[in-house]
């Protein structure tokens, strides 16, 4: 939801406060609530409830898409960036972001003092948080999304803390809430009162994720409960102090890409991507981006590719550091494949095809893609040659001209006869006559994309006088009630 | 092959066929060409480019500036294979013709395409003399045949290896309809090359051919007053 809020706020305004907002997904029947925001709650909106039934009850209510998804690649960035606090950290659910800071509070003069400082930052990036400390993983979960905020619980007073926590904060399944719930166990506290034994024989039999006495044997401390922490990214990265400032970025730039290209060879890696960026005394820092078309560690071909891309930085009164940094790797093996030493001429065609992007743009550098259309002009699409993939031609029956304006050119007739194509047309202020002709051939406009009232057309192949071949068509019939008179327009010449 | 004499091409009688087969460019050699369009909006250029590029699997990097987009339109992909290309085209589309031979000049120093395509419209400053003969050094260091499209453009200087001038023709008979016109027929002019002799030919090119070096004809027109007079009527035999 905060997420949200952001996103929209940027491009949109915001519904007021008193506005109820739910964010919906899509269930088994239509769509249900994801998250809702403070005027819905306290209007009683469940979460899981239809949408539909939730509008009929709150006409004014204002539902948006939730981007599942999305939320979780943020949270997995934030629990990167929560990496500032204490070395483990791991995304817990779809909601929640564990720290192991074990050792890691009194940095920060203590856990209130931590928390609190948590608390900030959080609400600088716009985001609400409930924060708990425990001894236990399991005990710090449920006392922050049960425990109401800030809870700090020391070693002693686990069972204490945890015991008004309703059963369910064990995060064990409906069923067996349910189950718990008819046996008259509503509390944590009532639970652990219950005699071991029969609870054992009871649930003996479910996995231990989801077993409410493994469970909280964990949160109290008797199981061992460790964090598995993902691991830090590994920044690819090359760079250079300079004694004093200098202007020029391009002598340094060998050293740079030697020294990254060394680093990835031992990890047996590729650069994708490219960022070079200069550190300027003033304080500024400027960047220039390059993105190569296979993954490589070749030091001429990126110095290369860098040097075309630094005529625009602007180097101020001078820099005095530089980094080169690989943004995207890839797995590069070394590889031989052909005996006698020769270049492999695939590898040549993605070298030219990534000095080619970064001097003139990647949406220059185009292969073709085909879409099934029957007008011209949409049959074929331009896929950057970077992004996309080569891709066998359809077959197309009837004739078709070598080349193709887009859009087709108006031409003005001069003589019409009934049937066929004018006998004289003038287009770009030449007059032409038609020597031979070839045609209709109909193309009737696709109901499904194009807007109503679109007219046909008559495609024609006409040789004129002299020997140019061009292909004309006209736009709609007479009488066919949509518009007046047809038009002619040229589109092709053939060859 | 033909003996050339000062006064032209010599036709020796003993063949069987009156005009004979002339040795189509060897799309294959990796020099310059330059290919001059006879007139203006005139797509027997691009047929001509395409039937001489060799058959290969490799792509064909193809580099227009905006005005020659302008003027003959885009390269239709669709209409390719239908004419009998095979390979995969690579399109490069700038708009000023300084990076036309920028990328023409990167291009014809990568051996894994089999040619390197370009068209300017237009004789502007940067397509110079210099311009051209660095290009066509490029194109013979790295064995790939460069091709360059003129169009609006009437005899600059170029350091070209061969310099053709192509325009259309009236096309063949078709073959079921008279009306209609039919394989295309392309005017080809030799009128610069080193080793070779220039001259003016007829040019055909024949997508069914199962051999590709067949795919591409030239022949030499007759000098012969009656049978280029003979040829007028067949073309405008649809008219009547």
């Amino acid at each position: 939801m905060d997420r949200w809020r952001r996103i929209v706020s940027q491009q949109r305004t915001l519904p007021s406060d008193d506005v109820p907002v739910v964010l919906a997904t899509q269930g088994t029947h239509g769509p249900v609530v994801y998250a809702m925001n403070v005027e819905a709650v306290q209007r009683g909106v469940l979460e899981g409830a239809r949408v539909v039934d939730v509008q009929a009850i709150h006409p004014d209510l204002h539902v948006e898409q939730a981007d599942i998804e999305g939320d979780r690649k943020l949270l997995d960035r934030v629990a990167m960036w929560a990496r500032r606090w204490c070395p483990w950290t791991v995304r817990d659910g779809v909601d929640g972001i564990l720290l192991d800071i074990t050792g890691a509070a009194h940095l920060f003069g203590g856990e209130a003092r931590m928390l609190r400082d948590i608390g900030a930052r959080f609400k600088m990036q716009g985001l609400s948080t409930r924060l708990a400390v425990a001894p236990t993983r399991g005990a710090a979960q449920m006392l922050a999304r049960f425990g109401g905020g800030g809870v700090i619980c020391g070693p002693d007073d686990v069972e204490v803390a945890l015991a008004p926590l309703p059963v369910a904060a064990l995060r064990i399944g409906e069923d067996t809430v349910r189950l718990l719930q008819r046996l008259g166990l509503k509390t944590l506290g009532r639970l652990m009162e219950v005699p071991r034994v029969a609870l054992m024989r009871r649930f003996e039999r479910m996995a231990a994720e989801l077993n409410p006495l493994v469970l909280l044997d964990r949160a109290l401390g008797r199981l061992g409960d460790p964090l598995n922490a993902p691991e830090d990214a590994v920044k690819w990265m090359a760079r250079v102090r300079l004694p004093e400032p200098v202007i020029d970025p391009v002598p340094h730039l060998e050293g740079l890409a030697a020294d990254l290209c060394r680093q990835m060879a031992k990890a047996e890696l590729g650069a994708r991507r490219l960022r070079l960026t200069i550190y300027r005394v003033d304080g500024e820092w400027r960047s220039r981006d390059v993105a190569l078309a296979s993954s490589s560690r070749d030091v001429a071909h990126l110095v290369r590719l860098m040097e075309g891309k630094l005529d625009g930085i602007d180097p101020g009164f001078g820099f005095d550091l530089l980094t080169l940094e690989a943004m995207g790797v890839e797995p590069l093996a070394l590889h031989q494949d052909q005996l006698d030493g020769a270049r492999d001429a695939s590898a040549d065609v993605a070298a030219l095809l990534d000095r080619l992007t970064a001097k003139l743009g990647p949406e220059k550098i185009t292969w073709s893609a085909w879409c099934e259309s029957h007008l011209p002009e949409r049959v074929e699409r331009r896929v950057a040659a970077l992004a996309g993939d080569v891709v066998a031609a359809p077959l197309i029956l009837r004739e078709r001209p070598l080349r193709l304006l887009n859009p087709a050119e108006e031409i003005a007739v001069l003589y019409a006869v009934p049937e066929g194509p004018p006998a004289r047309f003038r287009w770009r202020r030449v007059a032409y006559l038609t020597a031979r002709h070839e045609g209709p051939e109909r193309i009737a406009p696709e109901w499904w994309r194009d807007r109503p009232g679109t007219r046909l057309r008559d495609y024609y192949k006409v040789e004129v006088r002299g020997g140019r071949r061009f292909w004309l068509y006209r736009q709609g019939i007479l009488g066919d009630g949509r518009g007046g008179d047809p038009e002619w327009f040229l589109q092709g010449i053939f060859a | 092959m033909i003996p050339d004499s000062p006064l032209g091409q010599v036709i020796s009688l003993s063949t069987k066929r009156l005009v004979q087969d002339v040795p189509a460019p060897n799309g294959g050699d990796a020099v310059l060409r330059d290919v001059v369009s006879g007139g203006p909006f005139d797509g027997a250029v691009t047929g001509f480019v395409l039937s001489c590029l060799p058959d290969s699997d490799a792509p064909v990097l193809w580099v227009s500036d905006r005005l020659a987009r302008r003027e003959n339109g885009r390269l239709y992909g669709p209409a390719l294979r239908q004419f009998g290309f095979k390979g995969q085209v690579l399109r490069v589309e700038v708009s000023h013709p300084r990076d036309v031979l920028w990328a023409m000049e990167e291009g014809a120093a990568c051996a894994g395409l089999s040619a390197v395509v370009g068209e300017i419209h237009g004789a502007p400053e940067v397509l110079s003399f210099t311009a051209t003969k660095r290009l066509a050094l490029r194109a013979e260091a790295a064995n790939v045949p460069v091709w360059l499209i003129r169009s609006g453009d009437h005899g600059a200087l170029s350091a070209a290896r061969e310099r053709w001038r192509v325009s259309s023709l009236p096309s063949d008979v078709h073959r079921w309809n008279t009306a209609a016109p039919g394989a295309p027929v392309w005017e080809a002019e030799l009128f610069r090359a080193r080793g070779r002799a220039p001259g003016t030919w007829e040019a055909r090119h024949d997508a069914a051919a199962r051999r590709p070096e067949d795919r591409f004809r030239l022949l030499s027109r007759s000098g012969d007053g009656p049978l280029a007079a003979d040829r007028e009527p067949a073309a405008d035999l649809a008219q009547r």
